[in-house]
């Protein structure tokens, strides 16, 4: 297994892959509070962005409601712990399963129907409002009042219970990052990546080789969805509050893709690489922001559209790849 | 029908909005052997291959493949029922390299990809193609497109071939290169169904040819002895045969 | 609940409806002739009604006499947004055009945003509160102004692409791309005039808007969504399916305000889309693909 995954993989892309890990195990340790929540930030939108990278880079599947998904995961967990003290790592499992659920309900639908391109896109944009909607007024989980995780001292670290400190929440993020980068490639090396690619490139000729369609784009959809679940579960304790308005939200969804297609879409690298750029660039404007005097709602996201603005305009497959060739390495790691 | 007969379309129509694209065509493929599916553009040869390869289920008739009934089969079904086929107009994987396209059609029957990549740097040698693996498909040239279409559909280890014109647009050199890999192919065993404009291969290719004109089969026979034919000539008529 | 009163709802949501459809409409005529999906038709909408506000605020300027010099500002907005954004997008991947328009929308919202605030803005004419009696039922005097406004512009625009020149060449243009380039007509400016023409009536449905919502940044989007349901649902490229779909809209989310709660409303509409596309995807009134 282990030689499948590196098949293929320059050794200097391993080096500079285990600089950057040997610098993210360490960074915590010399940075304050205000860099580490950052640095949470950019994890967070790097392992989301992997998750829907599955769905659209691999598969070819243009989802824009992918916040359904987060906030299946982050309520489902959150509900669970609140009301029946279910520890989050065992929520986790159902959250994943309902979320999963949700999405192969979609998935079916759609590809069942022959629903694609944009039209698809608007029926996940349209299920996630939906959604939303319904939250708004689901008041097992005190609909649009928002739905609050208790907050205790960060004295004892309790990873079982996802109590803690920042710096457990990024370490434990850390670990999930790792791990989805990993398990991304090995599906990306196997057969499944194999025929997700071929449906991605040319759908038809795809099938005429003997892939059954239906089935692997419902597959990308299951395992997206179930990665962007768990994500879900960690706002939900890492933020400890919830609110239809906000987790359901359109910009939630745009905000969660803008990683991917900044970085590269379809790469493994790219979501990875687009977070940091996008976090980092989003942190220093408001930092320059807050030293002029300025507070003005809204210039972030301003900021970010001139960037997605400038990205798909001038770099349409994303940083990644002009950097991979920079840097020759050429792989699609 | 008899026994040999590996691929057997008997009667089959097909209507695009009342338009009669195929009308009762029936034709026999012998296991081993290779065929060609001749007509004037629009006459109907396309659709009959899509009716066999799955993507439109026929109005009416019945096609009989390895002795199992396939109309109505999805083209995944199809080819896992051992047919493989090429598109006229080529659908490359763009972004994946000529090796990794090949592969997609290998792990067909190859359980791991290790053997997949094996088995699809044979085929990619088999048409002369190997020296070109690690482009993207994007890169290519249009008939190193149509030999990747090949590859593919071989790489799924098929019984049958359906090759839609995949000598239009070479060069004599090349399309006799081609005529000699189906040649090899056949002589170990593979069956081919071709549609072809390009004479010189239909003649130099196959032991037995069906003209098709209108959607309905007006001649079928020993090549030489199609060509001659006064129908087949009327038909021509006009249209220009490349030779 | 008394007869009358459901009877008025169902009338005024019918009227809001029409309103509605108008602004769906540009989305629909930028679609069927462009193929592309104006993701920033909602807040095209919005910066629309900020100009009518501005207008009134600021010169006391009615948002119905505001709404055509609004209409042309908004022309010439989406003219130079295709021409310079969206025409070299053609022949990108969908999902290309749709991050593109995504782009433009997100700027769009937080300027209005950085400009103008989060509060709710809203226009009083003085005869905002006037209703007019039709036997038992008392209509919003507004709506019948702007449901009637809506109607007489859908017909000028219908008029427009019959029978004049350039509304023939858009519809060939439609009808068949590489027809209308081998006859010689500039396909490019040709896109660009609809994209403008399709951004015009947003921008007249804006201004009108303004006197039956409030108006916030963050409608944008709501009526993105909302317009993409209601062309989904009479026929992206249709116009009468557009005027059709509002209609519906308007009607059910009346209806929904009226008998569950208001802010429910949109989840009726959603429903509504998602029941289309599974059974009627090319809309109630759209030609099958």
């Amino acid at each position: 297994m282990i030689a499948r995954l590196l098949h293929g993989v320059p050794k200097r892309a391993l080096i500079l892959l285990g600089l950057l890990l040997a610098f993210l195990l360490v960074a915590p340790l010399f940075v304050g509070n205000y860099i580490l929540s950052v640095l949470i930030l950019v994890l967070y939108f790097a392992y989301t962005g992997q998750a829907w990278n599955v769905m659209m880079g691999f598969a070819g599947q243009l989802s824009l409601g992918h916040s359904l998904y987060v906030g299946l995961g982050a309520y489902t967990a959150a509900a669970l712990y609140v009301h029946f003290g279910i520890g989050p790592w065992a929520g986790v499992w159902i959250a994943i399963i309902i979320s999963m659920a949700a999405g192969l309900v979609i998935g079916f639908l759609a590809f069942r129907f022959g629903i694609g391109g944009v039209y698809f896109a608007l029926l996940t944009i349209a299920f996630a409002e939906f959604t939303r909607v319904g939250f708004d007024h689901f008041m097992w989980v005190n609909g649009s009042g928002g739905f609050f995780l208790p907050v205790t001292q960060y004295s004892v670290n309790d990873p079982l219970n996802l109590r803690g400190s920042p710096m457990m929440f990024y370490y434990i993020l850390l670990t999930i990052t790792v791990l989805a980068f990993i398990f991304c490639r090995w599906l990306l090396t196997g057969r499944i990546g194999y025929y997700w690619l071929a449906i991605r490139e040319e759908p038809e000729a795809a099938q005429t080789l003997g892939i059954n369609i239906f089935r692997y784009k419902m597959i990308a959809v299951a395992i997206s969805s179930g990665m962007t679940a768990l994500s879900g579960v960690f706002f939900a304790f890492y933020y400890n509050n919830l609110f239809p308005e906000q987790i359901f939200s359109m910009n939630r969804s745009i905000e969660l893709i803008l990683g991917p297609i900044i970085g590269g879409v379809g790469s493994l690298f790219g979501p990875i690489l687009g977070a940091f750029v996008l976090t980092a660039l989003a942190e220093a404007l408001n930092d320059i922001m807050v030293a002029l005097g300025y507070e003005l709602p809204g210039v972030k996201l301003v900021f970010y559209g001139f960037c997605l603005l400038f990205v798909v305009m001038w770099l349409p497959n994303g940083i990644w790849p002009p950097l991979r060739k920079w840097l020759k390495l050429e792989d699609r790691s | 029908m008899s026994a040999t007969h590996l691929l057997a379309v008997t009667g089959i129509s097909k209507s695009f909005r009342g338009l009669k694209a195929v009308s009762q065509a029936s034709l026999t493929v012998p296991q081993g052997g290779i065929v060609s599916l001749i007509g004037p553009n629009g006459a109907g040869k396309t659709t009959c291959f899509n009716m066999i390869a799955g993507v439109f289920k026929p109005d009416e008739g019945s096609i009989l493949f390895d002795g199992r009934s396939i109309e109505g089969l999805r083209p995944d079904q199809i080819c896992h029922a051992g047919i493989g086929r090429t598109f006229q107009i080529v659908k490359p994987f763009k972004e994946l390299t000529a090796l990794e396209n090949v592969i997609v059609g290998a792990l067909r029957n190859e359980s791991s990809t290790r053997a997949a990549r094996k088995k699809a740097e044979g085929v990619l040698d088999q048409l002369g193609m190997l020296d070109k693996r690690d482009q993207p498909a994007a890169q290519l040239t249009l008939p190193e497109r149509k030999r990747l279409e090949v590859a593919r559909a071989l790489a799924t280890d098929p019984k049958l071939l359906l090759l839609d014109e995949v000598m239009a647009g070479l060069r004599p050199t090349e399309t006799d290169q081609m005529v000699a890999v189906f040649r090899d192919l056949n002589r170990k065993g593979l069956t081919i169904l071709l549609i072809e404009h390009v004479m010189r291969a239909v003649m130099a290719l196959s032991q037995h040819v069906v003209v098709l004109h209108h959607g309905q089969v007006i001649a079928d026979g020993a090549p030489e002895q199609v060509v001659r034919d006064p129908a087949v000539l009327e038909c021509y008529l006009g249209e220009e045969a490349e030779v | 609940m008394p007869a009358e009163l459901i009877l008025t709802v169902a009338v005024q949501g019918i009227l809001t409806g029409l309103v509605y459809g108008l602004m769906a409409l540009g989305l629909s005529v930028i679609f069927g002739v462009v193929r592309v999906v104006n993701f920033a038709h909602g807040e095209m909408m919005t910066i629309a009604s900020y100009a009518a506000i501005v207008a009134f605020g600021a010169w006391n300027i009615d948002p119905l006499v505001s709404m055509i010099p609004i209409a042309v500002l908004l022309f010439a907005m989406g003219y130079a947004m295709q021409a310079a954004l969206i025409n070299p997008f053609i022949n990108r991947p969908e999902h290309s055009q749709f991050i593109l328009l995504a782009a433009v929308a997100i700027i769009m919202v937080n300027g209005l945003l950085m400009i103008f605030g989060p509060d709710a803005r809203n226009v009083l004419v003085d005869y905002a509160l006037d209703s007019i009696e039709v036997g038992p039922l008392l209509i919003d005097k507004v709506r019948v102004i702007t449901a009637v406004l809506a109607l007489a512009i859908t017909a000028g625009l219908f008029a427009f692409f019959k029978l004049s020149r350039i509304g023939k060449a858009i519809r060939a243009c439609a009808d068949n791309h590489m027809g209308a380039l081998v006859v010689g007509l500039n396909v490019k400016r040709l896109y660009a005039l609809t994209f403008g023409i399709g951004s015009a009536i947003v921008g007249a449905a804006g201004a009108m808007m303004t006197l039956l919502i409030d108006t916030t940044p963050n409608v944008g989007p709501v009526f993105t969504l909302q317009a993409f349901v209601i062309v989904i649902i009479g026929g992206l490229g249709s116009m009468p399916g557009a005027l059709l779909g509002g209609v519906l809209i308007g009607l059910t989310e009346a209806m929904a305000g009226l008998f569950f709660a208001p802010s429910a409303k949109t989840m009726f509409g959603v429903a509504i889309l998602i029941l289309v596309l599974l059974f009627r995807p090319q809309g109630l009134l759209g030609r099958k693909a």
